[in-house]
């Protein structure tokens, strides 16, 4: 028995069902750890129990049944007696894999209220929904492991005192709080794919949840086409993984990867997902974003990927809502569908804005259009400027080698 | 559990409705009100008079402070309030919604403190 290994995949499905049955959190989560105790100590020498969740699941209840009727001869509490005959009375061993599923969607929910800040919905939703440790998530998102204990006991503690309730909600709010969800879900995946600091191995773990998380969603809500388009979204972005950064641990650009180590399988069931979900009328920023996404994975080099209609998507993204990189993008879409000099021109109209002054990317881009055009100083100045903008170590590197390259091509020409 | 529902609006808003828009407005607030009332949610609440006629007070070092105006200046004012009961916090959010100055205002929803909640967790 790799009782690790139990630990690590089911703690998050066996927690989901204890907080359902328990309606406490902190006492699901204590409770847990007492029957993980009880498992390590019986099992090496009574053999490891045929279903192990179970086992761990009725254990923690008895446990929490036992906590509960000790606390209320100390004070008792109506509501607590009742809520204890009430788990108490709720059957043994019929709470298998539909039940599992029901509690962990209450729970996403739960987690991803609105009521409860951004930031605590994504480590809440990692800690219970996920089972990642507080101390691995406080290292993904290189935070203080006190400070992300904190946010999770003050989460929790809302939870409890203002009444969030533990429930899917009801159809009419199911879409508002459902694109809630899809949004934690898309910022955990984020976390993982953009962020180049931190853990190598948190981060890739937190791409791998996301996408189980958006399985999940799929699987029990399949009539929501934006969920479906959120995880071809990631699947597709996800498959670049090995493509993305060089053995030497060096920024590759999408127009350079060995397209070769892009994961074809999971390039085919993203590809697959966002036909799905257009033709069942997605058409928020996850299914353009994924339209994009499959137009880029399905290209067999840079040059063959259909650039017009990638420009166009970022014109709809734009429309829905403006951010500075679907701009630069969408200027280097131009550049390639049209004329370098055309996207040269967008981005020197971005450059005038003032609130895109300190963006790095900017002149990244523009750097790359004006040495396609072999302007050679220009471009180095523009490197220039994105080095002193750029804080994240892969990009400084990746934006330094290239300046140095464009530096000893103009001296063999001088 | 119970519910204080902060009802925040514009005066100067509320001060330039036409007679007519007014009238709505008071008959869509007794709607709500008596529908809540007859599920047996309506605990409480009422308008208030406009923030012109708050008086502030304070003791400190025993001694009382008195002071014209509200507490706090901002640009909504509390306007009035309902307390009611709800199953959890979805249902008092759905019942805030209904409030019509949530269309043009802001309603806070505060969970009433049970023995020694009201600690900060």
């Amino acid at each position: 028995m790799d009782f690790e290994k139990l630990h690590r995949e089911e703690s998050g499905r066996i927690l989901a069902t204890l907080i359902g049955l328990l309606g406490d959190f902190d006492l699901a989560e204590e409770m847990l750890q007492e029957a993980y105790a009880v498992a390590l100590q019986k099992w090496p020498s009574d053999g490891t129990p045929a279903n192990p969740r179970a086992w761990l699941i009725s254990t923690a209840r008895h446990k929490a049944i036992d906590r509960l009727r000790r606390d209320q001869r100390f004070e008792r509490k109506s509501e607590e007696i009742a809520k204890t005959a009430e788990i108490a009375a709720q059957p043994e061993g019929d709470r298998e894999e539909e039940m599992f599923a029901d509690d962990r969607l209450r729970l996403i929910f739960t987690c991803c209220h609105p009521a409860l800040p951004l930031e605590a919905r994504v480590a809440l939703t990692l800690r219970t929904v996920c089972g990642i440790t507080t101390e691995e998530i406080s290292r993904a998102f290189l935070i203080p492991v006190a400070t992300m204990a904190q946010r999770l006991v003050r989460a929790k503690g809302k939870i409890r005192e203002a009444g969030i309730p533990y429930r899917v909600p009801s159809p009419e709010e199911l879409r508002d709080r459902l694109d809630g969800v899809l949004l934690v879900v898309y910022l955990i995946f984020n976390e993982g794919y953009l962020a180049s600091s931190g853990d190598a191995l948190i981060r890739r773990e937190l791409c791998a949840e996301a996408i189980r998380l958006g399985r999940v969603m799929c699987s029990l809500l399949p009539a929501q086409a934006e969920a479906q388009a959120l995880l071809g979204l990631l699947l597709l972005q996800d498959s670049r993984r090995d493509a993305r950064v060089s053995a030497q641990g060096e920024l590759v650009l999408l127009e350079e990867q060995d397209r070769g180590l892009w994961h074809g399988e999971q390039i085919q069931e993203g590809t697959e997902l966002v036909k799905s979900a257009l033709r069942r009328g997605a058409a928020g920023a996850y299914a353009l974003q994924a339209s994009i996404a499959a137009l880029h994975a399905n290209a067999k080099t840079a040059k063959d990927t259909d650039w017009p209609q990638i420009a166009a998507l970022y014109d709809a993204l734009l429309r829905m809502h403006t951010s500075p990189v679907i701009e630069v993008n969408r200027a280097v879409a131009v550049a390639m569908a049209r004329s370098v000099e055309e996207g040269l021109a967008l981005l020197d109209e971005l450059e005038r804005r003032e609130e895109l002054e300190e963006f790095h990317l900017l002149p990244a881009a523009r750097a790359n259009l004006l040495r396609r055009l072999e302007r050679m100083g220009e471009a180095a100045n523009a490197y220039r400027r994105a080095l002193s903008l750029a804080t994240n170590d892969i990009e400084r590197r990746f934006l330094r080698r290239r300046l140095t390259e464009l530096e000893k091509l103009r001296d063999l020409r001088s | 559990m119970e519910y204080l529902l902060l009802i925040y609006h514009s005066e100067a808003g509320w001060g330039k409705m036409t007679p007519g828009d007014e009238a709505a407005i008071y008959r869509e607030y007794g709607q709500l009100r008596d529908d809540l009332s007859g599920k047996g949610k309506f605990l409480g609440g009422s308008q208030l008079t406009p923030t012109t006629m708050a008086t502030t007070v304070r003791v400190r070092d025993g001694k009382r402070v008195v002071t014209d105006g509200p507490f706090a200046e901002t640009k909504e004012q509390l306007g009035g309030y309902f307390l009611v009961n709800a199953n959890d916090l979805d249902e008092a959010i759905a019942i805030a919604a209904r409030i019509p100055s949530a269309r043009n205002g802001t309603i806070e929803v505060r969970p009433l403190a049970v023995r020694g909640q009201a600690k900060q967790a």
